[in-house]
């Protein structure tokens, strides 16, 4: 048994292993197989992340998360959760390859999951034409017509990026104004290749092989048009992973973990969440990151709350890697 | 970041297309993060199945006529080919699991 395990692999899942190591829990990080690193391993550059004055490559940002989580003596497993038992003072994590680990804390950090349109045609059209990622897939669409669906900050990233490769971006948006910020807008509204397309609705997307077409619907007056295009990439927002708590962790109206005021405690005793599967509003890998930290803080001070005899059924924490110059 | 071993647009014919062996491509790039992600699974699946399947890798960078040919708009993207045709087409990252499961009909 454990004192802790980590779940996920994003700014909150690393952050909370840093803290959690150096405090000498010898934490258990569970990354996911194919998504470790989370959401910034699908982005370029990351401007907004303090202490990169020229910027960081996204996947390199979460590489060198996970060297410093590591250099500190967090064990990492590239496997996804499939069951969860939280309740209790031991908290049991099964694991895809059928391992289960035990521990006496957890932290639940698995961020959120693209949403989709809805449309039948979206699966069978993802990978032909359909994305959710302009930096794995843009670079396809040199000279092509295409579009980005939705109204917030990561659509105007999208289309602004995808105007490298495209002759023309679309912004598909169901209202007359956007929620992106204003630097994000501007940004947006300046460019040439990108045109806004106000108060429409995708309700069809066409195509045999690959994406040929949208069919749009104005949200006003409900007429239906076609548009020729070769790519649609959707940014119309996230929702919290919270499928492997439903029934044990309690959630907010917005689908995300409740937490206890600005800690990360959650409805169960030792269990504790932290990212963005406990916030609805901000969302930023800096924010992430400092929510790690909270989780990684309240799980050590409830460890040292528990019994001596309870701590030493758990694992010891490994010779601790001290900090060595060969990192 | 993988030991599979590269082909090109001018190889591609010669070890692909001509080949006697099921060889599965993995279509990637530098900059693709999910790409870097499932790398290491697939060489994990052509290493316990190096009787059953070849996987190679094609960098669509400075491959773009392979690229073009066989229409990638995503990545990854793992093609499987028998006799110089397309038999199976898999897109995205996907744990090792599910990606045994597609190729399982190659595996077994």
């Amino acid at each position: 048994m454990r004192q802790i395990i980590i779940i996920g692999s994003g700014p909150a899942g690393y952050t909370a292993a840093i803290y959690a190591a150096r405090a000498n829990l010898a934490p258990l990080l569970i990354a996911s197989s194919v998504e470790f690193g989370g959401e910034l391993m699908k982005t370029t550059e990351v401007e907004n992340y303090p202490g990169f004055p020229d910027g960081v490559m996204g996947p390199d940002l979460m590489m060198n998360m996970q060297k410093q989580a590591e250099r500190f003596g967090t064990e990492i497993v590239y496997d996804d959760v499939t069951s969860l038992e939280l309740d209790g003072q031991v908290k049991r994590v099964t694991l895809g390859n059928g391992d289960v680990h035990e521990a006496l804390s957890v932290i639940y950090a698995t961020g959120s999951a693209y949403r989709k349109l809805g449309l039948e045609d979206e699966e069978r059209l993802s990978g032909y034409g359909v994305s959710w990622c302009a930096t794995c897939d843009g670079a396809f669409f040199r000279q092509k017509e295409i579009a980005v669906v939705g109204g917030g900050d990561s659509a105007m990233e999208e289309a602004t990026f995808l105007t490298r490769f495209a002759d023309k971006v679309y912004v598909i948006h169901r209202k007359d104004s956007l929620r992106a910020s204003a630097a994000m807008q501007e940004r947006a509204f300046n460019d040439p290749k990108i045109e806004f397309l106000w108060n429409k609705e995708v309700g069809h997307i066409y195509g045999d092989g690959l994406v040929s077409g949208v069919g749009l619907i104005d949200t006003v007056d409900g007429t239906e048009t076609t548009l020729n295009l070769s790519g649609l990439f959707i940014a119309i927002g996230a929702d919290p992973r919270t499928h492997l708590v439903h029934g044990q962790l309690d959630l907010g109206p917005e689908g995300t973990i409740i937490v206890d005021g600005r800690s990360s405690r959650t409805n169960l005793t030792g269990v504790f969440a932290a990212g963005d599967v406990i916030d609805p509003t901000y969302r930023q890998a800096v924010t992430a990151a400092g929510s790690g930290t909270v989780a990684a803080l309240d799980a050590e001070h409830y460890l040292a709350s528990l019994s001596k005899d309870l701590l030493a059924s758990a694992t010891q924490p490994a010779e601790p890697a001290t900090a060595s110059v060969t990192a | 970041m993988s030991s599979a071993h590269d082909v090109t647009d001018a190889t591609f014919t010669d070890e692909v297309l001509n080949s006697e062996d099921t060889i599965m491509v993995d279509f990637w790039a530098e900059w693709c993060g999910p790409c870097r992600a499932v790398s290491p699974i697939l060489d994990q699946i052509a290493t316990e199945h190096s009787d059953k399947i070849k996987i190679v890798k094609l960098n669509v960078d400075d491959n773009p006529q392979i690229a073009m040919k066989y229409q990638i708009t995503s990545i990854p993207a793992m093609k499987v080919f028998k006799g110089g045709e397309v038999v199976k087409t898999i897109i995205g990252a996907k744990p090792k699991p599910a990606l045994e499961h597609d190729l399982a009909e190659f595996l077994a």
